[in-house]
């Protein structure tokens, strides 16, 4: 018997394709109709907030999904990319305005966050490269705690104008007008008067774009990464470290490229998340945002790129279109949300959410769209008991295997 | 000179006081680390409800409204405070341990058999939900801690003084650690504690009851960081629906700092810890003092994963 | 020329010594068997081979060269590969991808090369894919490529892991009881699987409870009791040995088996 052994990327069904021409047609045409009405417009600040996450949860999911790793302080890498572009980027708009030429003058500082986004990626994988070569060799959940530690840490310094860079609790806003191109998509306005419909470009609509071209781009690069040696080896040490060092997997290395190659996500999305707010301030890289971020990649279905996706809308996009919904009269009207039930929703969802991460753990913890493999590894119907799960290398050095080995 | 050893005398009181509380709360780390090698994430929680419970228990026992001439018993003398404040205590221990209890049935034990990961995100989940339960309950950001413990500053060296309450404090924690230590080693209980957290599997096949043992050190550990957390807001005269999260996470590093998994080491970083932070605090500016606490989790994973009186972490690979 | 050569190695932990003072070598090509009741030190021996443990004293030596302090990793791709007493495999990984898994140290593609697709990559992926085939081939398991690991049955997933050893091209394959749970028709195909690795020209260490596999394929035989070599021999040898039969059966063994003869 014989068995094919092309590599390949296994194919796209007709029903597949069907359904990736209908998604990016909403993807691209959705947030102008949205914006074309006025109690709607709202909605693409929304999607373009829950873009931002969809980023950051594709980020953390090389960390957790792929390589196993538990990291809480993942929004410090997201702080260090938004205050790379509001620090580097401030100075770059000061060198640039000593430029006579008016022209290139202002596409340059137009442009400011395009040039941001290579050097806050940079800044903050080599942040990740730095605090995982000493960390990466701790146990799962103490690695947990550190990176708490650590996204405490970069949060309290940012608080206290660290080297006199951050402007403290205070916050600091991102110097740059207009970004590249904006004003020019801003003059053609289409009104469709019979149906209310009224659409011209925003600010928003910009952001929006610019996150779905970088969420592309992410899915693009994890879809390869997965696919290859790196990405088999994630899984391989994920499944058995021992056996992964065994067959020469480097396990140091093999994490901290996942660390790395998280952070560096992380910084991304922090650029674009504070040029898209022209402001930020240290309360916006908290703990709880931590927790928000690998609860999406949780919820989701860790090392699924759709079930990742799926988890950053729900959790980052329900509670904003609520509350949103609410304070649209219109809309509210239509779904018959008052305020007080609005405001009870929007404070009742952290309760819920906490909720929702016992009773996941507990019932499905393999994700609302699980990938496969995780799927099958995290239900605790398996026979795996908490001992063989921890058959780490340093279990087996020590002794302490569980599983009565002989010495 | 001599001021400078004033605000060191008076660091090292602040310190031990503040480490004290530390130590209540890592044991509770430790002892459940110790027998199901997890992170009890909600465990700070615990610390935040029971000043809840001690706060509305003390301001129940002393509202003439509601026990009447009681009230006055409990306020009128040294002897009524003593009452009032033991009951004040084992309202909140009881109660206090019993949800951490229910947290452990509920939100842990479904998970035993799951891979590490799966515990802690549910024990992030708790930790979230009861804070949020805390807050819509209470339904106010603050509130004060009435102060009915009779305050009273005792100059000791310098300008460096020391109050009634820190010494009260201290005397409560010194002997509940030593209560906990003596139970730990002598009693049946404490002894199959000892056992589990050797080997589990071992225990269970010398007929003791794993489950029990477990409830009971979801008990005792979250009883603890009760008394710390009343011991909390009596001491900052406030109490906050997310006030367990930082004292949460510093005795976590305490614990670690101990070396995890060791009583004794729990109560050893944790003093060290709350005496580093007061010394750093007031050497230094006091809004970098809780990055003394991280700095110190941080470098002690790094360098001697094991604590100070632990075995070792790093997986070596 | 000796392949392996281990000086007085020895290896506490705490108070035990699983290994103490062992010297044993072996030779290109040949076949030897680690034998011992448990606990012997016989997987401790392989975990100072390949890195898991760095002997508290004496010497290993892999090739003229050193293993002690290296990682597990790097003695793979020194040329030393190894099954494990209770299977380790990844399983949740297909069987392709176990034996693909294997061909990490023998293929190079960084993330780089993974983003960019080049020629480069596509060879390689495609390389990777054919040895592992091979290896599947070469153990019978190539019906099974696209099945998850865990869902093969134990005899197989005994081969599976020999097949990722071999896809790691060693010169030493360490094999740590493959026969254990074999009923008697698999413990014969192993052992034919067996020779037929070393026809491949790799050299086999093995340790093994089958004294029936032991006996039909290997050239010499160590035995190790509580840590210490008490015999060395031609399979002959051992089986007629006073001190293994004692270590194995209890003293007086030896009395009751010769009145049996």
């Amino acid at each position: 018997m014989d068995i094919q052994t092309k590599v390949g990327d296994g194919g796209w069904s007709k029903g597949k394709i069907a359904l990736a021409v209908v998604g990016a047609i909403l993807l691209v045409f959705l947030p102008v109709v949205l914006q074309g009405f006025v109690a709607m417009s709202f909605l693409v600040r929304i999607l373009a907030v829950v873009g931002i996450y969809v980023m950051l949860a594709l980020g953390l999911n090389i960390v957790v999904g792929y390589a196993g790793l538990l990291d809480l302080g993942y929004i410090a890498f997201y702080a260090m990319g938004a205050y790379s572009a509001a620090v580097v980027g401030n100075l770059f708009v000061k060198a640039v305005s000593h430029i006579g030429a008016v022209g290139l003058r202002e596409f340059l500082t137009s442009s400011t966050f395009i040039f941001m986004l290579p050097v806050a990626a940079l800044i903050a994988a080599l942040t990740g490269i730095s605090l995982g070569t000493p960390v990466l060799r701790l146990r799962g959940d103490y690695l947990a705690i550190v990176t708490l530690g650590f996204g405490e840490l970069i949060r309290i310094l940012a608080t206290n104008n660290f080297l006199g860079l951050t402007n403290g609790a205070m916050g600091m806003s991102i110097n740059v007008p207009n970004p590249v191109g904006l004003v020019a998509m801003q003059k053609p306005v289409i009104n469709i008067p019979a149906v209310g419909f009224s659409f011209q470009f925003s600010v928003n609509l910009y952001w929006y774009y610019v996150v779905v071209l970088l969420i592309c781009f992410t899915i693009f690069i994890v879809r390869r990464l997965d696919n290859s040696r790196l990405g088999r080896s994630w899984v391989a040490m994920r499944e058995d470290e021992v056996a992964a060092a065994s067959v020469g997997v480097n396990i140091r290395t093999a994490k901290l490229w996942a660390f790395a190659l998280g952070a560096l996500w992380g910084g991304l999305a922090g650029v674009v998340f504070a040029n898209f707010q022209g402001f930020i301030t240290p309360d916006s890289f908290s703990f709880l945002e931590s927790v928000f971020v690998v609860s999406m990649v949780v919820l989701g279905g860790m090392g699924s790129i759709p079930g990742v996706i799926i988890g950053a809308a729900l959790i980052g996009g329900l509670p904003a279109i609520i509350q949103g919904v609410a304070q649209s009269p219109m809309l509210a009207s239509v779904f018959h949300i008052d305020a007080p039930t609005a405001s009870a929703i929007a404070n009742y969802r952290y309760l819920l959410f906490g909720l929702l991460m016992v009773v996941m753990m507990a019932w499905r913890p393999q994700g609302i769209l699980p990938s496969k493999r995780r799927a099958r590894e995290l239900h605790p119907e398996d026979e795996k008991t908490l001992e063989e799960e921890d058959q780490s290398l340093w279990a087996v050095e020590h002794g302490i295997d569980g599983s009565g080995h002989d010495l | 000179m001599q001021a400078q050893l004033a605000t060191i005398v008076q660091q090292l009181i602040n310190g031990i006081t503040l480490g004290s509380m530390y130590a209540l709360v890592a044991l509770g780390y430790t002892l459940v680390y110790g027998i199901l090698l997890m992170i009890n994430f909600a465990h700070s929680e615990m610390f935040m409800v029971g000043a809840y419970v001690g706060l509305f228990t003390l301001t129940g026992l002393t509202n003439p409204h509601l026990v009447g001439g009681l009230a006055a018993f409990f306020k009128g003398s040294g002897f009524g405070l003593v009452i009032l404040f033991a009951l004040v205590f084992v309202v909140a221990m009881i109660a206090v341990g019993c949800l951490g209890m229910l947290v452990e049935r509920f939100a842990y034990r479904p998970l035993r058999n799951a891979p590490r990961l799966a515990p802690l995100i549910s024990a992030i989940g708790v930790s979230i939900f009861l804070q949020n339960a805390v807050l819509l309950w209470v339904n106010t950001m603050a509130l004060p801690f009435p102060q009915v413990f009779p305050v009273k500053e005792i100059t000791i060296y310098g300008s460096a003084q020391v109050s009634t309450l820190q010494i009260f404090i201290l005397v409560t924690v010194i002997i509940l650690l030593t209560a906990l230590d003596t139970f730990v080693a002598r009693t049946r209980m404490g002894k199959a504690m000892r056992a589990t957290s050797q080997d589990r599997e071992a225990a269970g096949l010398m007929g003791i009851d794993i489950n029990r043992v477990i409830t009971f050190t979801f008990f005792i550990g979250p009883a603890l960081g009760a008394v710390a957390g009343i011991f909390n807001g009596m001491y900052y005269g406030v109490v906050l629906w997310n006030m367990g999260f930082i004292p949460g996470i510093k005795s976590f590093t305490a614990a670690v700092l101990g070396g995890i998994g060791n009583l004794r080491g729990a109560i050893l970083g944790g003093f060290l810890l709350g005496i580093v932070e007061s010394l750093a605090s007031g050497f230094l500016s006091t809004g970098y003092k809780d990055v003394v606490a991280f700095i110190v989790l941080i470098l002690v994973l790094i360098f001697r994963p094991g604590g100070l009186l632990g075995e070792s972490v790093v997986e070596k690979v | 020329m000796a392949i392996v050569e281990a000086t007085n190695a020895t290896m506490q932990f705490g108070g035990l010594k699983a290994v103490n003072d062992v010297s044993i070598h072996i030779d290109e090509g040949e076949i030897v068997a680690l034998i011992g009741p448990n606990g012997a030190g016989k997987t401790t021996m392989f975990n100072m081979l390949t890195g898991i443990y760095k002997p508290t004293s004496g010497v290993l030596a892999f090739n003229g060269v050193s293993v002690a302090g290296k990682k597990p990793h790097q003695i793979c791709k020194m040329g030393i590969a190894r099954t494990f007493q209770n299977i380790r495999l990844f399983a949740n990984m297909t069987t392709l991808e176990n034996v693909m898994m294997g061909r990490h140290t023998r293929s190079t593609a960084g993330p780089w090369q993974a983003i960019l697709r080049g020629p480069g990559f596509k060879r390689e992926e495609q390389r990777t894919t054919d040895e592992a085939a091979k290896w599947l081939r070469f153990v019978g398991l190539i019906g099974q490529a696209n099945e998850l690991a865990k869902n093969l049955p134990y005899g197989q997933q005994r081969r599976l892991e020999i097949a990722r050893a071999l896809a790691t091209e060693p010169k030493l394959l360490l094999l740590d009881e493959p026969a254990a749970g074999m009923n008697t028709r698999e413990s014969a195909d192993l052992t034919k699987l067996v020779g037929r690795i070393r026809k491949t020209g790799v050299t086999v260490l093995l340790i093994e409870h089958d004294m029936k596999v032991v006996m039909d394929i290997a050239d010499r035989i160590y035995v190790l009791d509580f840590g210490e070599l008490i015999a060395e021999g031609k399979p002959v040898e051992i089986q007629r040995n006073p001190k293994v039969i004692e270590a194995y059966l209890g003293k007086g063994a030896e009395a009751m088996l010769a009145q049996q003869a």
